[in-house]
């Protein structure tokens, strides 16, 4: 049986979820990583993906969450995400309209620099709407 | 002397005014309680992005490589100034206690032969600025089409300071707003957010600094990442702090109004009585002395 450890998903307008989980899995700017009991301390910014929670009462959330970053320390597991919904209240609009503008952005950039960071994002967003469309 | 006409009508406008008053205290207030949990829920979020950023703040001191944001660009000529305000007015002495202070430490800049530029948030912000700082307002954005100020509003303005400071048109950017303690009480603060400040508040987790942390993909570009986005969740908490205390301010401001109302009434009715009974003893002595004449 895992051991619980305390998780948190917060983002600037309101904590979404706060209690104990038993497993996480988290969109790490660098791949996925799941986060259990005693990780080790790791922080890591987040891209935009999917966050699966299973708390202690064996319930499985997952959250859409649009960059931010995650703090594993050994008093648990904090999420500050820039902006986070539950995937079943997902506005899909609002989903097009962050691709819209990553295009946008894209064709705005003025250096290579700034052009591949948008071209990343997009690249995100587009990856995520492809994970979840058919829920 | 007014005829008892005009009191009348003095107490029924006044009586429309007390009844005004009445419903906006009432509406402020069902506003606070909303402004307040909207400012509680962003608490959780804000205070963990100040932890987290003053750990790896520390890290960073001293070193040459730390980021400008957090670091400054080592020069303190030019200060920008947000002034982040409400967009109406009616609510006492809210709106110009910000300017105040806004406007004292711009004169103690400008004393010190100093640079200043002003941006403003909100409307009465700049409408009470633009008289003595008028050619010094770079920039100015006001939320009145906006009815909840959600994190969106504050990443605009988060982004353009930044866009700005990136051009170089500023050094040190401090951020005015008031700081949501009662109903009664709002203080006005001043917060630097360029370079990166953070309370001092922080002497209890030493503990947890010890901890060696794994970063991913590096602490500066975590640190790079985090600074921009702080100073919009910095400007957010502010804007919701400001909500808060308006609604507060204008809450009690207009139940101040409404007592008042209600003491004029009094005073009102009062002589309107007086002048009422005059003109029937008046009235009185007139038939009276114009029977014994008979």
């Amino acid at each position: 049986m895992a051991t619980p450890f305390s998780f948190e998903l917060v983002s600037p307008e309101k904590q979404l979820v706060t209690g104990e989980a038993l497993d996480v899995t988290v969109p790490g700017t660098e791949g996925y990583f799941q986060v259990l009991a005693n990780h080790a301390p790791l922080m890591s910014t987040i891209k935009p993906g999917v966050v699966e929670v299973t708390m202690s009462d064996n319930s499985s959330h997952k959250y859409v969450v649009f960059g931010g970053f995650a703090d594993v320390s050994p008093a648990g597991c904090t999420i500050l995400a820039e902006s986070a919904t539950h995937v079943d209240d997902l506005n899909r609009a609002e989903l097009e309209r962050r691709i819209q503008e990553a295009r946008e952005d894209i064709n705005d950039a003025k250096d290579e620099h700034a052009k591949m960071r948008a071209e990343d994002y997009l690249h995100q967003l587009t990856t995520l709407q492809g994970a979840i469309l058919p829920a | 002397m007014p005829s008892l006409k005009d009191l009348k009508n003095r107490i029924a406008s006044v009586k429309a005014t007390q009844k005004i008053t009445k419903a906006m205290k009432m509406v402020a207030a069902a506003k606070l309680r909303r402004a307040q949990s909207a400012a509680e829920a962003a608490r959780p979020y804000s205070a963990k992005m100040a932890d987290v950023l003053s750990g790896l703040a520390k890290s960073m001191e001293g070193r040459e490589d730390a980021p400008v944001l957090l670091a400054g660009n080592g020069k303190d000529q030019v200060h920008l100034l947000i002034v982040a305000t409400a967009e109406r007015g009616l609510c006492g002495g809210f709106n110009s206690s910000i300017a105040r202070l806004a406007r004292e430490h711009a004169r103690k800049l400008l004393n010190q032969g100093k640079e200043v530029k002003i941006y403003t948030v909100g409307k009465k912000g700049y409408d009470a600025l633009k008289n003595e700082f008028g050619s010094k307002i770079v920039e100015r954005i006001d939320f009145r089409s906006v009815r909840n100020i959600g994190y969106g509003e504050a990443d605009v303005v988060g982004k353009r300071i930044i866009e700005m400071f990136h051009e170089g048109s500023f050094d040190v950017a401090t951020l005015f707003y008031s700081e949501f303690k009662s109903v009664i009480s709002q203080i006005p603060t001043a917060m630097q957010l360029i370079p990166a400040s953070f309370p001092a508040s922080d002497a209890g987790n030493d503990g947890s600094d010890a901890v060696a942390y794994e970063y991913e993909p590096s602490e500066e570009a975590i640190l790079g990442d985090l600074l921009p986005r702080n100073i919009s969740v910095q400007v957010f908490r502010a804007l919701l702090e400001n909500a808060a205390s308006e609604q507060g301010a204008r809450m009690s401001a207009m139940d101040n109004a409404t007592r008042n109302a209600g003491e004029m009434i009094d005073k009102l009715t009062l002589s309107y009585n007086r002048q009422r009974q005059a003109q029937i003893t008046k009235e009185l002595i007139e038939i009276i002395s114009g029977a014994e004449a008979l």
